[in-house]
């Protein structure tokens, strides 16, 4: 990829899609791949074969919020190809060996965290997918069937289930693959090991013998078995049929060398420093605390505002600004504000719509999580981290609140939503994380809930890392950024990814930890990308040469 | 399991009676070969005697011996061509190492999947041709037919062998799913497009097996340059038979120009519905079938760049047509390939890597072969002094495959509009009622030396044989 290349857009909408396909009937939505070959992001390749690029999943990701926001009514997706004998042959192979290493982690995280997102509006929002595998599915194209609840493959004697990646490429299947089929299909190890190394892959009565899909139809009956059981899996629903769809307008946002502004999230740019500086604003009155209210105020409501705007600034910057290697994070506003929209949305946590806004909250902030970006919060005066926007300062690697003001000195209030409401990942509040879910420590926590909590104070709870006084401030916070900057950008990737997620694994954790850890590595070693690695002439004819020492 | 003489029920030359695995798995495979062949086999055909060569050795005496044969009893047979002394790869990476005679383990998912490839469409033209014996122009076509049938079979059998030899347990589920499978069900196609269409009359018959038989001429013709030499070796000995199979279709469609031709002069008209009524085929509807099985069979080619293709020919699996006879380096790593693609609504030129561009290069060696045939017939019409000219249509025609699918290309290779298409598909493309009429004319003829009105009958019979030889008995 070129270093000039136009700098990549989150933002679309159904009308400007090229690859997907959205259709709706009743309880059931249909996501329909049909990938142009012609239409990827960037030159000098062609998505062949349904085969996809950041552009696809771009559109994949605007898909399910359309569908969540837009679309109450329905229960359960199907996700499948348009095209004909061909489900996805997964990311395309000839933009993963064009692209550099940075675009191929940003590439691969990203749709790692719309995988999951496809997961946790499962397991948090009713939402069910149902993979209708027509045709042939490989690699990342496996990799997003798994992804959904169900799989149902077609059984035409030649479409097969794949994850092809370590013999014809040299790398992994990193987009969880390897991960969700022992994790989540249970998927015995040595069958595993068998169906990763099977260029060819595993269809019909077998594939499903081994738990790699959970049924297979032929041909003339495929799509009414899909339907009935997406039409079963839609029982299992409370979405509501007559919910009023929430319809999400365009992010506007200015953009300068300075930074990026929207309503509520500033970022301010400093080259020279290579460091972004966040600043999240509370809503400027009382936001809509009533059922009514808020549907009224739709996307506009300021938790989704917030969360909208947050998660469009974190992915700009996380693809389009590698060399801001510290993020600071900032909020500014009325706490009281924040907390009766957080009281809103526990209060309401069970309606349609507040539930998918807390799930928005929820996945914006697990971006931050996965950020390969210093993050340190900065609680200043004028400051309003409290609820929902203080987990913005439990995200952080660390936290530094400025004290002595006297009468200014800036607060942290705690909330409900900082005990279990915005999970990371690994199912911990950050705030369990930060204790090491150390009960003493948490009931003091939420013992003061609700609590203008001062310099002192949330040093004591142990919410802060430092709280250096106004005459410190200023040379504390400027040393702590410029020895942060000075250090390996790589060893501080690693050593925070190792330090935020502490103790407890789930699957995605491995996804995001182990799997994407070892794929990043294979990633820049010769025998993958090397002028002989097998990902750099995949295509070209020739034979990949590998230097055989095992490491 | 009864015990069988191997040698005399299987003719082979693979030592067959010493190959317990390859024993056992013919053991179980052939009943069901049978099973498939009754089911699937010509219609109705299974009780007569019919004059049929069989191979029963690869000697220039043996791979031709005639008789009359019930086609369940036909001996399907295993050959090779003999075995050339320190073979060695002749092109790609492997290039000067000897040829491998069992197979590599890295190329095993490659090799496997171009042999069940191949092998997919041996079945399926059989399926495809099942019902043509109800509606034969004469005897000795039938024969011809059966003769095809028959040897598609055969080459069945080739395929299986390699993959039940060479393939273990993978190869010996393919070998099943090879009969499994169904030309034209939907539930359970065959793996290549040309070969779920169906082969419904016989003017579709002739055309398939001259043209879409010829591709198979030529994807023998590379995977005999395969560095796999049991592969290599199959497939060469196909080639001989392969060749029958494409003179039925050039002969065919020539008789049926011939006779037409014959009817205009006599009628002095040059008038399709004329000529219609009068019982034979106007030349504008063969040259729309000759489109139609053209473009269709220029697809199972694929697409015109591929990595597949690439791959195949850099680890020596899959060559080039008469691979030998070039005079380049066989590697390919730099050189690069002329071929066509869409710029603006407008085909132009490009050149890309020759290696990625296999596919294309064996397409356009095939098209110049396939124009030879057409020069024969028009000089069949020369001949009869009619000054209609039958030609093969531009590449980018009718494609659905590579980068012309979806394409709209005229014949004579010009883009056009939907609308241009639309207007002109039944003057470019066979219509339903081109189809219907050629399907009225389908009645049986088999008493010896009688030939349907629509066809003339051929110059010479089959094993220098008369013409009015009775080549099929019906019991």
């Amino acid at each position: 990829m070129s270093a000039d290349a136009p700098r990549v857009d989150y933002r679309t909408e159904p009308s400007q899609y090229k690859h997907w396909k959205l259709s709706f009937d009743g309880p059931v939505a249909t996501l329909g791949m049909d990938v142009v070959e012609d239409g990827g992001l960037r030159e000098g390749y062609k998505l062949k074969l349904n085969s996809y690029d950041l552009g696809v999943d771009i559109e994949l990701h605007d898909a399910l919020q359309r569908i969540r926001f837009e679309h109450p009514e329905v229960r359960t997706v199907v996700v499948t190809s348009l095209k004909d004998r061909v489900f996805c042959s997964g990311a395309n192979i000839f933009m993963l060996g064009t692209s550099s290493h940075p675009w191929k982690v940003n590439f691969c995280k990203f749709t790692n965290e719309t995988r999951n997102g496809i997961e946790d509006s499962s397991r948090h929002s009713g939402l069910k997918f149902l993979a209708a595998v027509n045709g042939a599915c490989a690699g990342g194209g496996y990799e997003l069937a798994l992804a959904c609840d169900e799989i149902y493959l077609i059984d035409d004697r030649s479409s097969a289930v794949s994850l092809p990646e370590v013999p014809l490429l040299g790398v992994l299947p990193g987009t969880g693959g390897l991960t969700r089929v022992t994790d989540k299909r249970k998927v015995r190890h040595d069958r595993a090991d068998i169906f990763c190394t099977t260029v060819e892959g595993i269809r019909g009565e077998r594939a499903k013998q081994w738990k790699l899909v959970d049924e297979i139809a032929k041909p003339a009956q495929f799509k009414e078995v899909v339907k009935a059981r997406a039409t079963e899996l839609a029982k299992q629903s409370d979405r509501p049929a007559e919910g009023k769809g929430v319809a999400l307008p365009r992010l506007t946002r200015t953009e300068s060398a300075e930074g990026i502004g929207y309503r509520y999230v500033q970022v301010a740019i400093d080259r020279a420093r290579r460091t972004a500086t966040f600043v999240v604003k509370a809503p400027e009155a009382a936001p809509a605390t009533e059922i009514a209210a808020i549907e009224a105020e739709g996307a506009a409501w300021w938790p989704l505002a917030v969360a909208r705007e947050l998660d469009d600034a974190i992915l700009t910057l996380r693809t389009n600004d590698l060399d801001l290697g510290t993020w600071v994070l900032k909020t500014e506003g009325n706490a009281a504000h924040v907390l009766a929209a957080d009281a809103a949305l526990v209060q309401h946590k069970d309606h349609w719509f507040v539930r998918e806004t807390l799930g928005m909250l929820r996945r914006t902030l697990a971006r931050l999580d996965v950020a390969s970006r210093t993050l340190f919060a900065l609680v200043e005066p004028g400051s309003c981290f409290a609820g929902t926007l203080a987990e913005l300062a439990f995200a952080a690697d660390r936290t530094y609140m400025s004290a002595g003001g006297g009468e200014d000195e800036p607060r942290i209030t705690l909330s409900e939503a900082n005990f279990g409401a915005l999970p990371m990942v690994n199912g911990q509040s950050r705030l369990g994380r930060r204790f090491c879910e150390d009960e003493a420590q948490l009931k003091a926590a939420r013992e003061a809930i609700g609590k203008a909590l001062s310099p002192a104070e949330a040093d004591a709870l142990g919410l802060v890392t430092a709280t250096p006084d106004e005459l410190d401030w200023a040379d504390e916070i400027r040393i702590a950024l410029e020895e942060r900057a000075a250090m390996s950008p790589d060893a501080l990737t690693g050593m925070e990814a190792n330090l935020r997620f502490a103790g407890v694994e789930t699957m995605e954790t491995r996804i995001f930890g182990r799997l994407s850890a070892w794929q990043n590595w294979i990633f820049i070693r010769p025998n993958a990308v090397g002028e002989k690695g097998a990902l750099k002439v995949y295509g070209k004819g020739g034979k990949a040469q590998f230097d055989t020492t095992r490491v | 399991m009864t015990s069988i003489d191997y040698s005399e029920k299987i003719p082979n030359n693979v030592n067959l009676a010493g190959d317990r695995t390859l024993q056992r798995a013919l053991e179980q495979w052939q009943p069901n070969f049978i099973s498939w062949w009754k089911d699937m086999g010509p219609e109705g055909s299974q009780a007569f005697d019919v004059y049929l060569r069989t191979a029963v050795s690869v000697d220039p005496g043996g791979w031709a011996h005639f008789d009359y044969v019930k086609m369940p009893e036909y001996r399907w047979g295993i050959f090779m061509s003999p075995a050339q002394q320190d073979r060695q790869i002749q092109f790609g990476e492997h290039k000067g190492q000897p040829a491998w005679q069992e197979v590599p383990g890295e190329h095993r998912a490659n090799l496997r999947r171009i042999i069940v490839t191949q092998g997919d469409t041996e079945p399926a033209s059989v399926e495809q041709q099942r019902h043509l014996g109800l509606t034969a122009p004469s005897s000795y076509d039938l024969r011809n037919l059966f003769q095809v049938n028959v040897e598609e079979g055969r080459h069945l059998w080739a395929m299986v062998y390699l993959l039940q030899r060479y393939f273990g347990r993978d190869g010996r589920e393919e070998a099943e799913a090879l009969l499994g499978r169904r030309s034209g069900d939907q539930d359970n196609p065959r793996i290549l497009g040309a070969f779920n269409e169906r082969t419904p009359d016989w003017l579709a018959f002739f055309m398939f097996t001259y043209f879409t038989d010829r591709d198979g001429k030529f994807q023998l013709s590379a995977l005999a340059e395969s560095g796999f030499d049991p592969l290599a070796r199959t497939t060469k000995f196909m080639l001989t038979e392969e060749a029958h199979h494409m003179f039925v279709g050039e002969s065919g469609v020539s008789r049926v120009i011939q006779r037409t031709c014959a009817v205009m002069n006599q009628l002095k008209t040059d008038d399709p519905q004329k000529l219609r009524a009068a019982g034979v085929i106007d030349l504008e509807t063969v040259q729309r079938y000759l489109n139609f099985h053209y473009s269709v069979t220029l697809d199972l080619f694929g697409a015109d760049q591929s990595s597949n293709a690439a791959m195949f020919y850099s680890a020596g699996l899959k060559g080039r047509f008469e691979e030998n006879k070039r005079s380049d380096d066989h590697q390919l790593k730099d050189a690069s390939y002329k071929i066509l693609g869409v710029d603006g609504g407008a085909l132009v030129e490009r050149e890309v890597p020759m290696l990625n561009a296999l596919n294309e290069v064996l397409r356009d060696d095939f098209i110049k072969d396939s124009i030879g045939g057409v020069s024969r017939w028009n000089k069949v019409i020369e001949k009869a002094g009619i000054p209609f000219r039958l030609a093969v249509p531009h590449k980018a025609f009718n494609r659905q495959i590579g980068t012309f699918a979806g394409l709209k290309v005229s014949p004579d290779g010009r883009v056009v509009g939907q609308e241009e298409w639309q207007r002109n598909q039944s003057v470019w493309l066979p219509t339903a009622e081109d189809r219907a009429f050629v399907a009225s004319l389908m009645g049986r003829v088999v008493e010896p030396g009688k030939f349907a009105n629509w066809i003339a009958p051929p110059p010479m019979g089959i094993n220098k044989q008369p013409i009015e030889f009775e080549y099929v008995r019906f019991n």
